[in-house]
């Protein structure tokens, strides 16, 4: 029965070490674990599918580098299929470290299309404090919200921005979102008030409290959640990247995680066992 | 020289994430510099942050540059000041007036919006009839969904006790309440993994090289 005991007294720091070597190694050497597409993230593939070419659609960067392993993928991945449809982005950011993570991204991605031309085909309309009063202000006059881009130049040297107002020419709206304000506060205004369609991409933290919008409303059309999602998404556009590297790391993690939970279970029932035994 | 301040920066990133991880097996003094560091950092970069990308282009340069058009900036600055003197004990009670402000202007604009998002689009959610659909798995999902959500209010009930039928039901709720706080659970666990593969892909491909950040 010591072996039971053994069990609930592992050293927190093997358990880490195994972590450790557990995301290690996959990154190293790929597994190849398979992967398989949800309905919450095609849905989103879909959505941008259907977009006619040449129609603005407007990704919001709510996050900061704290969030960026997981949320990044997703807006490399987002930003390639735009790009290949064709779709022009306007880039905004509800939290100001968001600015730089899109100058990354784009950076990034527009070295796979030489043709895209920051102006015309992409714009970053930077920060704007104020969360959801700053997306209703959008709604009713895009214009006085966002005067200039985030290198300070007026908007209307931009041939993109010509003839937006508020959302009506923007065909869709995606936030990738770490918290608040965020993916909710798109949400609230631009579906539930405007009607026009909004899909996002959030942590794995955020992404259960998010999920029930994904519903007969469409409040969500679909729901990228944590480097689950991102992964998800590699696979639809099949350009495979850094998430759907981590998602071998993260399947092994998880398997150590199940095991130690298996066996902190097995220790702890067997023990009280003992213990109901000699109390009897 | 861009190259080699790149590869200072690494260093430091190196050293400022294995002061952290240290943690892991000890407190210890080089955890506690790398977490005084970040906080002296967040602040410091919030507080220049919030100077020159809130302050000045929403309040200095509208102000200086037209005044008639603008001078009504001065009453959120006002509050602003207010709000500033909960930092000192003698007149602390002023700040109230702008917290007042504050979460009045919110409670009333967002009031509408979290009224329809969260309460009405959510309720008409599961407003469904399950068995308008030929699919027998979506059928099956839909009926979990209506009977999680009914059985999940009915716990949170508790102005009757929770004992016969209506004590079954309550418990159901709870096993319901119990997956979805096993989901977030699992959520969670995904997300701090995710921040470990970030960490390590920093060490491996930014640092040694070993693998194509």
């Amino acid at each position: 029965m010591k072996i039971f005991e053994k069990f609930l007294n592992i050293d927190r720091r093997i358990i880490f070490l195994l972590i450790l070597l557990g995301v290690a190694i996959p990154l190293i050497w790929t597994l190849g674990f398979n992967l398989e597409v949800t309905e919450n993230v095609q849905s989103v593939y879909t959505m941008l599918e259907k977009i006619e070419p040449g129609t603005r659609i407007l990704i919001s960067f709510d996050y900061d580098p704290s969030t960026k392993p997981e949320i990044q993928p997703m807006a490399l991945a987002l930003m390639q299929q735009a790009f290949t449809l064709r779709l022009r982005i306007i880039a905004t950011a509800l939290w100001p470290m968001g600015v730089q993570m899109c100058n990354e991204a784009f950076e990034k991605v527009s070295a796979e299309y030489p043709n895209i031309e920051y102006g015309v085909d992409f714009i970053n309309l930077g920060y704007k404090s104020g969360g959801m009063v700053t997306i209703n202000h959008m709604a009713k006059d895009f214009r006085s919200t966002f005067p200039a881009d985030a290198g300070g130049n007026p908007i209307d040297e931009f041939p993109i921005m010509k003839g937006i107002k508020n959302f009506d020419k923007i065909g869709c709206v995606i936030s990738l979102s770490a918290g608040d304000p965020g993916l909710k506060q798109w949400v609230m205004i631009v579906h539930d008030t405007f009607g026009k369609p909004v899909a996002g991409g959030t942590t794995a933290v955020q992404a259960p409290t998010m999920l029930p919008y994904v519903n007969e409303q469409q409040q969500l059309v679909g729901l990228l959640g944590g480097l689950k999602g991102a992964a998800e998404y590699e696979l639809l556009i099949n350009k495979p990247g850094f998430a759907t590297k981590g998602m071998d790391a993260q399947s092994v993690a998880h398997l150590i995680i199940i095991l130690f939970i298996l066996i902190g279970n097995i220790g702890y029932f067997a023990t009280r066992k003992q213990k109901d035994n000699l109390k009897a | 020289m861009a190259i080699l301040m790149d590869r200072i920066g690494i260093w430091i990133g190196v050293f400022l994430t294995f002061a952290i991880f240290s943690f892991l097996y000890k407190d210890n003094p080089f955890y506690k510099i790398a977490e005084q560091i970040f906080i002296g950092i967040s602040a410091g970069y919030w507080f220049i942050y919030t100077i020159y990308n809130i302050l000045i282009p929403n309040l200095f340069i509208p102000v200086t540059s037209d005044f008639t058009h603008n001078f009504i900036l001065l009453i959120p600055a006002f509050l602003g000041i207010l709000m500033l003197c909960r930092l000192i004990p003698s007149i602390d009670w002023v700040s109230r007036y702008a917290l007042a402000v504050v979460i009045g202007t919110t409670a009333g604009l967002f009031f509408k919006r979290y009224l329809q998002s969260d309460v009405l689009n959510q309720l008409t959610a599961t407003m469904l009839n399950p068995f308008a659909s030929s699919n027998a798995v979506q059928i099956i999902g839909e009926l979990i969904l209506i009977i999680g959500t009914l059985t999940g209010i009915v716990y949170f009930f508790f102005s009757k006790k929770h004992e016969g039928a209506f004590g079954t039901t309550a418990k159901i709720g709870i096993y319901f309440l119990m997956v979805s706080f096993g989901a977030a659970f699992g959520y969670t666990v995904m997300a701090r993994i995710s921040l470990l593969i970030g960490r390590l892909n920093f060490l491996l491909g930014d640092w040694l090289g070993i693998i194509k950040p």
